[in-house]
């Protein structure tokens, strides 16, 4: 047999008509412009995120998962909008915490808003076939292959997401997923900046599986409490007014909070700062 | 006549440097998410370990991520590198292996997985899988075998094999310690070489705890735990050992 895969011919002319050579010279330039000579510039995608979220927080404790994502959409340095829900509700029980680009993150929101609707006509009226049908597990496994395959077309959805709920046994699940498809999971997660001014403090507390059966629910919830503080202290574009979601395995529940503000703040030493801008008075 | 070309990154000033191209800021598809695995044949056993710290820059993600898995008809798979290919790499050999199941109703020769698993890693010779990987089984004749893969499906049957971040701090050392190089007959007074032969279970899962707590030692993507899986003809089995967590 001849090896060569350019002897092998192709289909006859006569039969499949002849070759469309834009096939083989196809390129990632707009048709349109092309045919128009308006612009050599390739077709864009997301290059950097426009409107952006900051970070979201998640804790695994003995009985759940507490999760907290502040309202903030920044242009910039801009805080452009104060009342941004990141926090969605998926399925009966699934949190997705999603920070990144705000444009992508409602992206998301359709596609998962999608998920469940398909997921609801397999289930029909039935409500405990509705609660079995969709768990974290599932929105994650979605969601990854999303990510992944949308940075696989180097059209990515530019987010770090956040996925909190139960799986299909009802045990507590957490775990991470980014603009590249990278998952994990662990029982400390952050995104943003929140990997580097949260997690140390989280990880004091929960270090490993072991630690989270020592972690009460009314602690994890001052802790993340706590870590929304420093970010706020911290994080410039960060806000005083955040939703956290508390869920319990026991009962199966998920409690969600609502405009919670960043409380015990201590601004005295801010006096004492001197050599940033303006001469302090 | 010479044509002198303005060199523009040299001595010039800014208003000089006309771009006639535009400048492009590419989204970067792949990143590193570090750690390490070990692969090691024995006579009737294969062993393949990995640690499971999972990183990003100096960024720890999660002490515990497991990278080696049992993919079934006894055999271990691990990709190491891009943690996104990784994943998608497994998952797409399971899905064929499945598929081998359903059309052919027996078990996948270790041999024919390495050859599948080129295949998958060609496949995205142009846009490749930025991975490591190393496959774990039993040949035909229940020997312990392992085949390293390079990202683009380059292949080859070894007795050990070390991949990732750690990969150049392990190899030597299972050079030396598994194919006994450098290593002389104490005998012979330095004149024969040390003879070839297989190791008991024992010995690699020493050289493999040895190797992953010197690796932690000397490389920040490696530590937190490791994990070794072992396969012989009774099936998989798995152990863990905790590894620094600095």
């Amino acid at each position: 047999m001849n090896h060569n895969p350019f002897h092998w011919g192709r289909p006859s002319d006569s039969t499949y008509g002849p070759y469309n050579q834009q096939i083989a010279h196809a390129s990632n330039v707009n048709p349109m412009a092309r045919q128009q000579q308006q612009s050599d510039f390739p077709t864009m995608h997301t290059q950097r995120p426009m409107m952006t979220g900051t970070s979201v927080l998640a804790i695994k404790y003995q009985d759940g998962i507490v999760i907290a994502a502040d309202n903030m959409g920044s242009y910039g340095s801009l805080m452009k909008l104060d009342n941004v829900e990141r926090l969605l509700k998926v399925g009966q029980d699934t949190i997705v915490g999603i920070s990144g680009d705000l444009s992508d993150l409602q992206a998301i929101q359709r596609i998962l808003n999608d998920l469940e609707i398909d997921e609801s006509y397999d289930a029909g009226d039935d409500e405990d076939a509705l609660a079995a049908g969709l768990k974290a597990n599932h929105v994650h496994e979605y969601l990854t292959r999303i990510m992944y395959n949308r940075r696989s077309k180097m059209d990515p959805l530019w987010n770090a997401c956040i996925v909190a709920g139960f799986d299909d046994e009802g045990k507590s699940f957490l775990k991470y997923v980014d603009l590249l498809g990278v998952a994990f999971a662990s029982p400390t997660l952050a995104t943003g900046f929140g990997a580097h001014l949260a997690i140390p403090l989280l990880r004091q507390r929960v270090d490993s599986e072991a630690d989270v059966k020592k972690l009460t629910k009314a602690d994890a919830i001052q802790l993340i409490k706590d870590c929304m503080k420093v970010l706020f202290y911290r994080d410039a574009r960060s806000l005083d007014k955040y939703s956290m979601a508390v869920l319990s395995e026991s009962d199966q529940k998920v409690e969600f909070h609502k405009d919670v503000k960043v409380e015990d703040m201590k601004w005295a030493f801010a006096k004492g700062i001197k050599g940033y801008g303006m001469p302090q008075l | 006549m010479m044509n002198v070309q303005q060199n523009a990154t040299m001595a010039s000033e800014y208003s000089n440097e006309v771009q006639t191209q535009p400048i492009e800021h590419r989204f970067n598809p792949y990143t590193d998410n570090g750690g390490t695995i070990l692969g090691i044949a024995g006579e009737d056993f294969a062993v393949l370990a990995g640690d499971t710290r999972h990183t990003s820059g100096y960024n720890i993600n999660s002490r515990y991520e497991p990278k080696v898995f049992s993919v079934g008809d006894n055999m271990l798979l691990s990709a190491n590198g891009f943690a996104g290919d990784a994943q998608q790499l497994v998952k797409e050999f399971g899905r064929e292996l499945k598929w081998y199941h359903f059309d052919h109703n027996r078990k996948l020769a270790t041999s024919s997985a390495a050859r599948l698993i080129q295949h998958l890693l060609y496949g995205k010779r142009f846009f490749p899988y930025y991975v490591h990987t190393i496959l774990a089984g039993l040949d035909a004749d229940g020997k312990g075998s392992i085949y390293s893969f390079d990202p683009v499906g380059s292949y080859e049957r070894e007795q050990c094999r070390a991949g990732g971040a750690a990969a150049s701090l392990i190899m030597p050392f299972l050079d030396n310690q598994v194919n006994f190089k450098n290593q002389m007959d104490p005998e012979s007074n330095g004149t024969k070489k040390k003879e070839l032969r297989y190791l008991s279970l024992e010995e690699v899962l020493q050289l493999v705890r040895d190797a992953f707590t010197s690796a932690t030692e000397r490389h920040i993507e490696v530590g937190d735990g490791l994990e070794i899986l072992i396969v012989t003809k009774d099936g998989v089995t798995t152990k863990y050992y905790p590894l620094k967590r600095d």
